[in-house]
């Protein structure tokens, strides 16, 4: 036990103010599903029920895809550009004034430590949709024609691991750029969603512009294949991903898909390596590891790999793993059941196949859904924890012993989301930044992420990129599309 | 270790040493200041920063009846409250240590270290034999710890193995009468990888603690700063042993900076650190604010300044 043991520091839950039961969003008002059917979302950190919420089916996505249709009919498209920043510019600001709410009822859902949901999603969230507010009315100068024109009704699935964050990458661009958007977020973290849904209300944006629907894959599909859709945009696995591009395939709908990752973060002997620890650290354990872009694969140099792996390991031992709620917690709960049993299958693998685990000594709490912090050594380009996403706080350590060596191994992978290069020579960056097929490379930090720069994948890791001025073009097209 | 003492070795041993990212640094430190410290720990703290103040007193006014009620305030920092611990030490300049020393073993302070500062502080700049002088002099009045300035002229310029040389030879000085605090005065260095260097200079050279700065220029103890040097006293321990100390002065002047610089210790160094023998804080204004915080953890409301004395 340490001297200095730091005491509770619990964010409150009162400012959270969650609804027993949430309905639909659509047309501007909460509904209730056609069949009455709801679902739970849990807290994965206690498994208590936070609250229920509607199941749509086909028939509810059908009344939402009216809904967002007339809705750019006859208003959103009608709109001049600059209203539509002045929405944009409204939420996001509303946004800010409800970030603590927003932070709560992230970590409730989700499982993120509190730091991060009220450091890094909530404020790059609203920071997403102020740049895109921006873009509202300048769109004639982006690079796409001089009249650019929306696609029209935007079918949205997101994922669970940054719940409000994603959102707001995919509503913020769609709205900037003139579509209306059926969103669906996912099974285990639709609150925010639906938090988010109170302020359009509260921000006047006409109804049905934005339709909020809550369900499982098999809504997430009837979305995919409603026959009035012009565009999906999709972040999740790569399955899906897959199964999404073949079932539009024969249809006139447009996707940007942006899919898994097993990033390698490379480390060279000339790094520095108390940063470059960090950087690891922050690569692989935020978000629990539930992140596409995570450093999942550390390729370091071998000369230094002895030193960086004890260093690595002393500060994995000051990992806080707990209560998400704790303003001190670093690593919070894994988000479901379902992930949890999948980290450990893949991990369990990496044993199997002969890599060595180490995890620090963590008291993980009875209730809830937890993995402690954990790296594999001696892991090869062939062992499965080195090739599949784990989504998970499992890092794999693999060494090189010359710069091309460490770019093949990166390049190795049926992924390209994201790379990270460690050192402090400037031309060996830029080199090696070269070389990698990823679609984002850091060097000398890892997963930081700006509302003005362009994020997406190669290879299976995705198509086309979300953010900045590339992620317009996802959203437009230089022709108007003949609406039904 | 792979180091002879001469001034090749010195640069090689030096520069094989990592780069220091500055925009990671920063932002680690950044990161650890937001822990959130509150009820018992806090409490802990605040006991434990208390115990580590070096109170300083180091200006031209000073006289042996401002040093004195400095030192009364040493021994009991609260008058009205006995459980308070005394401070880590006494920071005077050369001419004020007999007084300070006699004043505290008076009022029952024996065991409360006084520090001078030498080597022609703050600048450095004075020849090698006015800085032995300076220290000798000090020693012989009872000084239990000298802080020393590097010659940052020196080190800028690359005469390293000169600014090594010098430490070896006011620590002769100091034998095993006083400890020797090295001050970087890291606010001339400038970066991070010259901070790093220093720490690690100051420590072959036999520095028992490494200091930021005389709290004479800014910025001072920054908390990257801090964080850097405190990464150099962990990874000297791993390398030989020996625990270094170290002293962020100036700046420092509220409770939450201490309780940072805690923070700061604990997941850097590690627990160890966490002594007055190993980590000190050079401040004066501090004091007092740690005492408020102290009251009001223990009465529930802030009182006036005037609750507590001004020295």
């Amino acid at each position: 036990m340490s001297k200095f043991e730091y005491a509770n520091a619990p964010e409150s839950k009162a400012i959270a103010n969650i609804a027993t039961n949430y309905g639909l969003f659509i047309g501007g008002k909460f509904v209730e599903p056609k069949q009455g059917k709801s679902f739970n979302t849990i807290n994965p950190a206690s498994e208590e029920l936070l609250a229920k919420v509607g199941y749509a089916d086909k028939s509810d996505i059908d009344l939402a895809v009216k809904s967002a249709r007339l809705a750019f009919n006859k208003v959103w498209s009608k709109l001049p550009a600059k209203e539509r920043g002045k929405y944009l510019y409204r939420i996001a600001r509303i946004l800010q004034e409800r970030a603590r709410e927003f932070a709560v009822v992230e970590t409730l859902d989700n499982g993120k430590p509190i730091r991060e949901s009220r450091d890094t999603d909530i404020p790059l969230a609203a920071a997403h949709f102020f740049y895109h507010a921006g873009w509202a009315d300048k769109l004639e100068y982006a690079g796409f024609g001089s009249k650019p024109k929306p696609l029209g009704v935007v079918g949205q699935i997101i994922p669970w691991n940054f719940p409000l964050l994603m959102l707001a990458w995919k509503i913020a661009p769609a709205l900037a750029t003139g579509n209306t958007v059926v969103l669906k977020p996912a099974e285990t973290t639709p609150l925010t969603a639906l938090l988010f849904a109170q302020v359009c209300q509260q921000a006047g944006l006409p109804d049905g512009v934005v339709n909020i629907i809550t369900g499982d894959g098999v809504t997430g599909a009837a979305l995919v294949n409603h026959p009035d859709i012009n565009k999906i945009a999709f972040t999740g696995s790569t399955d899906v991903g897959k199964a999404i591009a073949r079932s539009i395939s024969a249809t006139k709908k447009t996707a940007t898909l942006e899919l898994g990752g097993k990033a390698a973060n490379l480390v060279f002997e000339d790094a520095a390596i108390d940063e470059a620890v960090e950087g690891i650290v922050n690569g692989i354990f935020f978000n629990q590891g539930h992140v596409c872009c995570a450093g999942s694969r550390l390729v370091v140099q071998e000369s230094v790999a002895d030193e960086l792996l004890e260093k690595l390991k002393k500060r994995m031992s000051l990992i806080r793993v707990g209560d998400p709620m704790d303003k001190n917690t670093d690593l919070g709960a894994i988000n479901s059941k379902e992930q949890l049993t999948k980290i450990r299958e893949i991990s369990n693998s990496g044993d199997a196949e002969g890599a060595n685990r180490w995890s620090p000594e963590v008291k993980l709490p009875a209730k809830g859904y937890w993995y402690p912090p954990t790296i594999f050594t001696g892991v090869s380009q062939s062992h499965r924890i080195a090739r599949e996403e784990i989504f998970g706080p499992v890092l794999s350590v693999l060494t090189f012993r010359t710069p091309g060596e460490a770019i093949e191994k990166a390049n190795n992978t049926m992924y390209g989301l994201s790379a990270g290069v460690w050192s402090d020579k400037g031309a060996k960056i830029l080199w090696a930044a070269k070389q990698l097929k990823a679609g984002v490379i850091w060097s000398n930090t890892f997963n930081k992420f700006d509302p003005a720069s362009p994020f997406g994948g190669y290879k299976e890791s995705g198509w086309g990129r979300e953010g900045g001025r590339h992620g317009l073009a996802g959203y437009l097209s230089s022709e108007a599309k003949a609406s039904k | 270790m792979m180091f002879d003492g001469s001034q090749a070795s010195l640069r090689k041993f030096l520069s094989d040493l990592p780069p220091v990212d500055q925009v990671g640094a920063d932002a680690r430190a950044a990161m650890l200041a937001t822990r959130s410290i509150k009820t018992s720990s806090k409490a802990w703290a605040i006991d434990m920063a208390i115990s580590m103040v070096d109170l300083t007193t180091l200006e031209g006014a000073d006289t042996p009846g401002k040093v004195k009620s400095l030192c009364a305030k040493a021994v009991r920092p609260d008058p009205t409250d006995l459980t308070v611990p005394s401070v880590g030490a006494i920071c005077v300049y050369n001419d004020m240590v007999k007084t300070a020393r006699a004043e505290l073993d008076l009022i029952g302070g024996k065991s409360i270290p006084v520090a001078a500062v030498a080597t022609a502080f703050p600048s450095g700049r004075a020849s090698i034999e006015v800085k032995k002088l300076d220290t000798q002099n000090a020693v012989d009045a009872g000084a239990n710890e000298i802080d020393m300035v590097i010659d940052r002229g020196a080190f800028l310029s690359g005469k390293l193995i000169q600014v090594f040389e010098e430490i070896q030879i006011i620590k002769h000085i100091c034998g095993d009468k006083a400890h020797l605090k090295v001050i970087l005065e890291t606010g001339e260095l400038v970066t991070y990888d010259n901070v790093r260097k220093a720490s690690f200079l100051a420590m072959l050279a036999g520095a028992d603690f490494i200091k930021t700065s005389t709290g004479k220029v800014a910025p001072a103890a920054t908390a990257p700063v801090v964080l850097v040097m405190l990464e150099a006293v962990r990874d000297y321990f791993t390398m030989t042993g020996k625990k270094i100390g170290v002293k962020p002065a100036g700046g420092i002047r509220t409770t939450k900076d201490a309780i940072k610089q805690l923070v700061l210790v604990n997941e850097t160094a590690g627990d160890q650190w966490l002594t007055p023998d190993l980590f000190r804080i050079g401040a004066s204004a501090l004091l007092n604010d740690l005492l408020m915080q102290r009251m009001k953890l223990r009465t529930g409301h802030y009182a006036s300044a005037n609750y507590v004395t001004i020295d």
